[in-house]
């Protein structure tokens, strides 16, 4: 109870190839999101940006350079990097002023533009950096994937279409968020006739990489019921829990996994830990949600996802997606946004995304995607380096 | 393949034995933990501050945890043929070690000769020429 903090507003720029400054998304993202929470800028005591590495300097120095945009006003800055987790970790940073009493009112926001195609790493002869490695002995990104989804098929006996009939879900979905880049219902055929990238993946089951921003304003509590807003949707949790030594799934950009050999070490899965530290901060349990964003860099990431967030026992969450379970008037829809398979990946802003849908959902306003009574949801997300996030929101 | 010299695409990361090729790894001297590549200064078992390692052949056999292939060309700094050829990809389980290592799949071996649990060996192949070397490194060979 006295760990929530309220989301007094979200906003986001559409996603897509805009070919503009982060900035500008970023500004956008923010103005909605001050716009929805009805409160004026200057209010803002913390801007906690989450940083993109692709766009210079300022994208390292992401939070003031939004501050700047917005108009210096005296907030206190910090920014963010953590892959995929970044605007996950910059939540984190402004839950902890506020739950500290350093600042009563937050906007976190973040934003990228990316290069077209593979997301390639910087130059020259590198053997000690792993991402730099993994690229020269022709290791991509959509090959760890492929490893997983693999898996699933010679273990649990998953197939091409369960991973396909993810995908059909999240692009109709998202056929109508005005958010979404790709509006465009699939069939099976299709999908499962677009290019082969990664065997057993296609290029119709493999997130693209986007433009886009996403914004929150949240605030104390109290400053909520100041406010006027008494109900707001709050945030219960925010995990962003490392991976536990030695970890038996190897994961992008490393050659290698740990080694579990030594005495009293166990292998262990990262994935499945960072739901378990947000149940736990929010005192609520898989049972109680109604609604979930994952990240399905992958159409078959995101049934590993289901297991993971303890939606269905390990093996079995192909059923969940033939039996319609995960779509919109199912009993417990994933992706009601459409997911990264209509967003494409903006990295600093993707999991920020996924927290304003949430919002959307629980208040009751995301229209044709509405998940109808909807009061618990939780996100997770994954990138390099062991960075992960998953947050929990609640009525 | 050219009558060129050949060299090890990343120094010091396998032996060059044609025959019988292993990794090069590395194992902490106090908890038993191995470490590839083996450029390691200080252990990261969590229960060890050990900063003392011996550098030691790993298990040159091992069984597929999963395999892709690469069907698109990689950006660089992968040195591609003209014109591309795909190749597999094998994420293999050394038993010894518990551990799980990536690496291509020899050239001529595609997806449809590989499974789950498939016992593997490690070879050694061209990764790419330059103007005066075939730089190899270490790929993965279904064992007969
Ligand atoms: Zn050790």
């Amino acid at each position: 109870m006295s760990n929530d903090i309220a989301i007094l507003g979200v906003g986001m720029h559409p996603w897509g190839k805009w070919g503009k400054n982060f900035t500008e998304y970023g500004v956008h993202a923010a103005r909605a999101a001050l716009a929805d929470a009805g409160i004026p800028w200057q209010d803002v005591g913390f801007v906690s940006g989450a940083a993109t590495m692709r766009c210079g300097y300022p994208g390292y120095v992401a939070g003031a350079t939004f501050a700047q945009a917005l108009g210096w006003q005296g907030a206190q800055v910090n920014t963010s990097y953590a892959a995929c987790a970044s605007g996950s970790q910059a939540l984190a940073a402004a839950q902890a002023k506020i739950l500290s009493g350093e600042c009563e009112v937050a906007l976190v926001v973040g934003a990228d533009t990316t290069p077209k195609g593979f997301l390639a790493p910087a130059k020259g002869y590198r053997p000690e950096d792993p991402d730099w490695l993994r690229f020269y002995l022709g290791i991509t990104n959509p090959t760890y994937f492929a490893l997983y989804a693999r898996r699933r098929i010679d273990l649990y006996g998953d197939s091409e279409a369960d991973f396909a009939r993810v995908k059909i879900k999240n692009s109709e979905h998202g056929f109508t968020n005005p958010n979404a880049r790709y509006k465009k219902k699939f069939t099976l055929d299709e999908v499962l006739n677009s290019a082969m990238v990664a065997d057993p993946l296609r290029l119709l089951q493999i997130c693209a990489t986007s433009d886009g921003g996403a914004a929150m304003i949240v605030s104390s509590m109290d400053y909520a019921k100041r406010l006027g807003k008494t109900n707001p949707v709050k945030v219960a949790a925010v995990s962003t829990v490392t991976p536990t030594f030695a970890s038996a799934v190897v994961e992008m950009p490393d050659i290698a996994t740990d080694s579990a050999a030594a005495a009293g070490v166990e292998a262990h899965s990262f994935r499945a830990a960072l739901p378990v530290k947000a149940y736990e901060q929010a005192g609520i349990g898989p049972e109680d949600v109604d609604v979930a964003e994952v990240y399905d860099l992958s159409s078959a990431l995101e049934l590993d996802w289901y297991e993971d967030l303890q939606f269905c026992p390990r093996g079995e969450a192909a059923s969940l997606v033939r039996e319609g379970v995960t779509r919109l008037g199912g009993r417990l829809p994933v992706n009601p946004s459409g997911g990264l398979a209509c967003f494409g990946e903006a990295v600093p802003a993707q999991a920020l995304a996924q927290v304003c849908e949430l919002t959307w959902q629980l208040r009751g306003e995301a229209g044709d995607r509405q998940v109808s009574g909807a009061k618990v949801g939780i996100t997770a997300n994954q990138g390099l380096f062991g960075h992960g996030s998953s947050v929990i929101v609640k009525k | 393949m050219s009558d060129k010299p050949v060299s090890a695409a990343i120094d010091g990361w396998y032996s060059l034995d044609h025959e019988q090729p292993h990794l090069i790894g590395a194992q902490c001297t106090v908890c038993g933990t191995y470490y590839f590549p083996k450029t390691i200064s200080y252990c990261r078992n969590p229960g060890c501050d050990s900063s003392s390692f011996n550098e030691l052949p790993l298990s040159r056999e091992g069984k597929i945890w999963s395999y892709t292939n690469a069907c698109y060309q990689p950006p660089e700094p992968f040195v591609a043929d003209d014109p591309f050829v795909p190749y597999a990809i094998a994420a293999v389980e050394l038993e010894r070690e518990k551990m799980i290592v990536l690496g291509q799949v020899i050239k001529g071996v595609g997806v449809d000769e590989l499974k789950v649990g498939q016992p593997v060996e490690l070879a050694l192949e061209a990764l790419h020429e330059d103007d005066d070397t075939i730089k190899v490194t270490w790929k993965w060979r279904p064992q007969a």
